[in-house]
């Protein structure tokens, strides 16, 4: 027994890969489920999941073909269900990059049992986030309008003060960052597919995807540096999208959104929710997938305590904005927070702090922690309060400055079903992404396993 | 001062024509790779199904070089995004707003730091990739399990010294469980 695990069982660490499994059992187990013919259960949820997802696109397309009046933004509510969608699903994104870069950088080892989904996770959210900020400007096939670039209506450029233009670079660079960081995780992990491969449509398919790994020594001292590299841009990356992204509220003069706090107050929702959805995925993955040996108790436990204290930190938020609301005596601000509470969709606000503020406080408890069910529905929960979250902020604009001017906002089915079909796109692209590539990073783990002692120094 | 050495970038070499030994644990693969160097057979590697740490200083390889390239690829995002913006918003489209400043650079801020990650990022992967490699589709796969749970070491023809005999005898005294000699002709 090396020292190092000596230490360990005398703090009481528990492994991170338990069953005593060897290097090659880690292989074999994680490959399976990209091996083996999907199952009934598999091919029933695709199915659905693509239904959703090819209806969504045939209301998008109904939408585009008679416009934008058929869902129910309005004035003064003109950012709908397209927004509140955006920002949900981009804070969902940011937990997939915090768990790959910053526990990277500290070094967590358990993030390796996790990392691989999570940013697979981030990749579909992203997507489907950038999806909802395309359809949002009402003439989509006019997106490209965003990016800087010569053109024949004179020396017309975008303006680089304005926040959506921010947004758009943000959400390029993050996608596009991202992407990097996972595939090129992934590469190592092809090549073992590859390798394993009968079949040799199996071996074509992995011989591309692979781009040639061999694992080579030389190739992974770069590799390794240019992991820790991706990390350290990923992690500022990751604050300074969800800033950003608060930035198309803050910089507005609106009571309410025209705060300081909003920065770091999404940046904690995001991981909140972000966190709440790997909850979900890994609970269902792992028991799915058979990877209960991979994906521990402990793992989820981590998890939970995160999602507890994020959920403190949100909580704070609120009360500080109310706090703050009447400190600082501005009616305007003191109105726009009353009326989120008691005003016409206070229901959603008290959706929102018992989701979010109540339903991780279960965590206080060890043995809740460690109780699947329970984290499950918590992680549910928590994802719908914070929908609702967003949802409750978007809402601050149907009662502004003149009374003469409010309305309210009635969602349509149309809303309705952007917002399930959100739901399918992530899905069909998550499930078809588990039958093609490893859901563990394979040649991760193999790092945190007690095999690799004896390789220090 | 800490400057770039040439040898950090360190380039992956097609293994054509070689002996190629492998071993079953990384204590093993360490262990050969330190007698090899010894052995001074220099342009050896080592093949590792997960990166095994310290392999690199049993190898001999220096640390990768490829900081360097993310620094400078950012410093030049960076001036991308200060110069793209100041351009357009100063000289080929001035627009007055309230009569602010037109560089009123506060708000290019967020640009600016999207531009520099973008940029070092990719700039640093394409390194990567150069140095790695990759992508190439038609490559040559010496033993399956060396992406699983074997590890090789890669003794290629161009080495100094090298012999075939004596190198298959030398791989085999480190205790190499399975000792081939590869040729081009016999690629499969």
């Amino acid at each position: 027994m090396s020292l190092t695990q000596a230490v360990r069982d005398k703090l009481d660490i528990p492994d991170l890969v338990t069953g005593g499994k060897s290097l090659k059992d880690v292989t074999v187990d994680i490959a399976k489920p990209n091996e083996d013919f999907p199952t009934k259960l598999w091919w029933n949820t695709f199915l659905l999941v693509l239904t959703i997802t090819l209806i969504d696109v045939a209301i998008i397309g109904y939408l585009f073909y008679e416009g934008l009046y058929l869902l129910g933004i309005n004035n003064p509510v003109g950012w709908g269900f397209f927004v509140v969608n955006f920002v949900f699903w981009i804070g969902i994104g940011h937990a997939g990059t915090l768990i790959s870069a910053v526990l990277y950088l500290f070094r967590q080892g358990w993030r390796t049992g996790i990392n691989r989904a999570a940013e697979a996770m981030t990749i579909f959210a992203v997507l489907v986030a950038a999806s909802n900020l395309i359809l949002h400007v009402g003439r989509p096939w006019l997106g490209f309008w965003l990016f800087p670039y010569p053109n024949e209506r004179g020396p017309l450029w975008v303006n680089f003060r304005s926040p959506l233009i921010w947004d758009t670079f943000a959400v390029s660079t993050y996608l596009s960052i991202s992407m990097v960081f996972w595939y090129l995780g992934l590469i190592p992990d092809l090549a073992t597919l590859r390798d394993r491969a009968t079949e040799t449509w199996r071996k074509n398919l992995y011989n591309i995807l692979a781009f040639g790994w061999v694992g080579s020594a030389r190739a992974w001292s770069h590799l390794e540096i240019v992991s820790m590299i991706l990390a350290a841009l990923s992690t500022p990356l990751v604050l300074s999208v969800h800033t950003i992204v608060s930035f198309d509220f803050a910089v507005s003069i609106l009571p309410g959104w025209h705060t300081t706090i909003f920065p770091p107050y999404f940046v904690a929702g995001a991981i909140f929710s972000g966190f709440a959805m790997v909850v979900t995925l890994m609970v269902i993955a792992r028991e799915v997938f058979n990877l209960k040996n991979y994906i521990t108790m402990k793992h989820l436990d981590n998890m939970n305590k995160i999602m507890m204290v994020t959920g403190l930190i949100v909580g704070l938020a609120y009360g500080t904005e109310f706090f703050i609301a009447w400190y600082s005596g501005n009616e305007y601000e003191g109105f726009a927070f009353w009326n989120r509470a008691f005003g016409p969709y206070g229901w959603a606000y008290f959706i929102m702090i018992s989701c979010n503020v109540l339903s991780p406080q279960v965590f206080w408890f060890r043995k809740l922690r460690y109780n699947i069910p329970v984290m499950f529905v918590a992680s549910l929960v928590v994802n719908v309060g914070m929908w609702f979250e967003r949802f409750v902020i978007m809402m601050t604009l149907n009662r502004d400055f003149l009374p003469s001017s409010w309305a309210m906002y009635t969602p349509t089915l149309f809303d309705y079903a952007m917002l399930i079909g959100t739901f399918g796109i992530f899905f069909t692209l998550f499930l078809l992404w588990c039958r093609i590539m490893p859901v563990i990073a394979i040649a991760e783990v193999k790092t945190v396993m007690p095999q690799k002692e004896g390789a220090h120094h | 001062m800490y400057l770039p050495k040439l040898e950090q970038f360190h380039k992956y070499k097609e293994m054509d024509e070689g002996v190629l030994g492998i071993f079953d644990t990384p204590e093993a693969i360490m262990h050969a790779a330190e007698k090899t160097k010894e052995k001074d057979y220099i342009g050896f590697d080592c093949i590792l199904p997960y990166p095994v740490h310290g392999i690199d200083e049993a190898m001999g390889t220096p640390r990768s070089g490829l900081p360097w390239i993310t620094f400078f690829a950012g410093i030049f995002g960076c001036t991308i995004g200060i110069l793209f913006q100041y351009l357009t918003h100063a000289h080929d489209w001035p627009l007055n707003i309230s009569g602010k400043s037109l560089n009123a650079w506060f708000a290019y801020v967020p640009i600016i730091f999207e531009l520099t990650v973008f940029s070092a990022g990719i700039y640093t992967v394409a390194a990567l990739c150069f140095l790695s490699g990759i992508p190439k589709a038609t490559r040559r796969i010496l033993h399956p399990d060396l992406t699983s749970h074997k590890f090789g070491l890669w003794i290629p023809k161009s080495a100094k010294g090298y012999n075939e005999s004596d190198v298959v005898s030398f791989v085999k005294s480190l205790g190499g469980s399975e000792v081939t000699v590869v040729k081009p002709e016999n690629q499969k």
